[in-house]
């Protein structure tokens, strides 16, 4: 009987040391697979230069719309937040995240610089997060998220009239976020907790 | 139990051949002027608590007891060390942006009290390395506290 107990072990170490080897096998896969992504959204984002080519201060153009693109995605996450949508929440994580890490700050001053990149590398992750959490995990992140946004339409300014809202139940003192519209729809516990929140201030 | 037979000593020697398989070993010979303890002039019993249940996978330098030597325990650790440090890395804490320091204290605050950090699979194999409730509050106290100070 040890000897089955001894044996049995040793499979199960066997086993173990394999599904390590397996597991690293398809991370690199999608490592790749982020990398073409990201190719992807480059294409994208060229097609938006093209199509507004018209106006001639490209510079500040290219500015805007990269500013624009962040809130555009993170309204999509809000929104799968909303709804509660685990897939849709990450994929508009991942979205994001290219977003951000094809964001070029040179047209900013030096000073604005330092802190966009510091907004940028840290928003970055949590995106990656959300892209690769449970629905949980991924408002823990939207929560951290918000206050990188909040503090990035602060230097680049925004078009869009936006609503920060806040809603006091949420964990670690409430939860902040940003909307396009003055109505609430909670982020942070979608059905559970649809109405529950105030508008604290609006930006523009 | 005759299958068993045939396949525990194969078993046995391809956990002996997979030893000499060379990894990568996480260590450095100082400790860096950027490490968390020491930037942070954190308590000594935090500081140990930290190095026993964190510092393995989140800094550059893992202390190797022989059974984190041995394959394929190693690998399984290699992989969580490379993991790891990408998140968060306690020996360049203080080449973080403050921004950063404030995101990545939220994070330890956080998967320390929904239990996610130390991961179970490593305190299966590292017992030591798991909190007790105290230590555990003590850690999340000391993290909050550190994170108030900086704002």
């Amino acid at each position: 009987m040890k000897k089955v107990n001894v044996t049995t072990m040793m499979i199960a170490v066997a086993v173990l040391g394999l599904t390590v080897i397996s597991c690293k096998d398809e991370k690199t896969e999608h490592t790749e697979e982020a990398g073409m992504h990201s190719e992807m959204n480059h294409e994208k984002g060229m097609d938006h230069d093209n199509m507004s080519a018209s106006n001639t201060g490209m510079d500040s153009n290219t500015q805007n719309l990269q500013a624009k693109q962040v809130l555009t995605d993170y309204m999509t996450l809000k929104d799968a937040l909303v709804a509660t949508d685990e897939k849709a929440a990450a994929d508009a994580g991942k979205q994001l995240q290219n977003t951000l890490q094809s964001f070029d700050v040179s047209n900013f001053t030096t000073e604005q610089q330092t802190e966009l990149k510091d907004i940028i590398e840290v928003a970055t992750e949590h995106a990656e997060h959300i892209s690769r959490s449970d629905v949980a995990h991924q408002r823990e992140h939207f929560q951290m998220l918000t206050k990188d946004v909040t503090d990035m339409v602060a230097i680049t300014g925004t078009e869009n009239t936006l609503y920060q809202q806040f809603c006091p139940m949420y964990a670690d003192g409430g939860g902040a976020w940003l909307s396009m519209e003055r109505e609430i729809k909670n982020p942070y516990f979608g059905s559970k907790m649809m109405k529950c929140g105030k508008v604290k201030k609006e930006i523009n | 139990m005759k299958i068993l037979k045939i396949i525990a000593p194969i078993l046995l020697v391809a956990l002996l051949g997979i030893q000499f398989i060379p990894t990568t070993r996480n260590q450095s010979e100082f400790v860096p002027k950027t490490d968390f303890i020491k930037v942070n002039n954190t308590p000594d019993n935090i500081g140990k608590l930290l190095q026993v249940a964190c510092y393995d996978c989140h800094s550059n330098n893992t202390a190797y007891p022989w059974y984190n030597k041995v394959q394929p325990v190693a690998w399984f650790l290699e992989d969580h060390i490379k993991e790891g440090k990408k998140e968060l890395n306690f020996s360049e804490w203080d080449d973080y942006s403050s921004r950063r320091k404030n995101s990545k204290l939220k994070s330890i605050i956080r998967q320390i009290e929904d239990n996610e950090m130390p991961l179970f699979s490593y305190t299966l194999i590292h017992r030591d390395a798991g909190f007790s409730d105290v230590e555990k509050a003590e850690v999340i106290e000391y993290m909050k506290w550190l994170k108030d100070s900086l704002q």
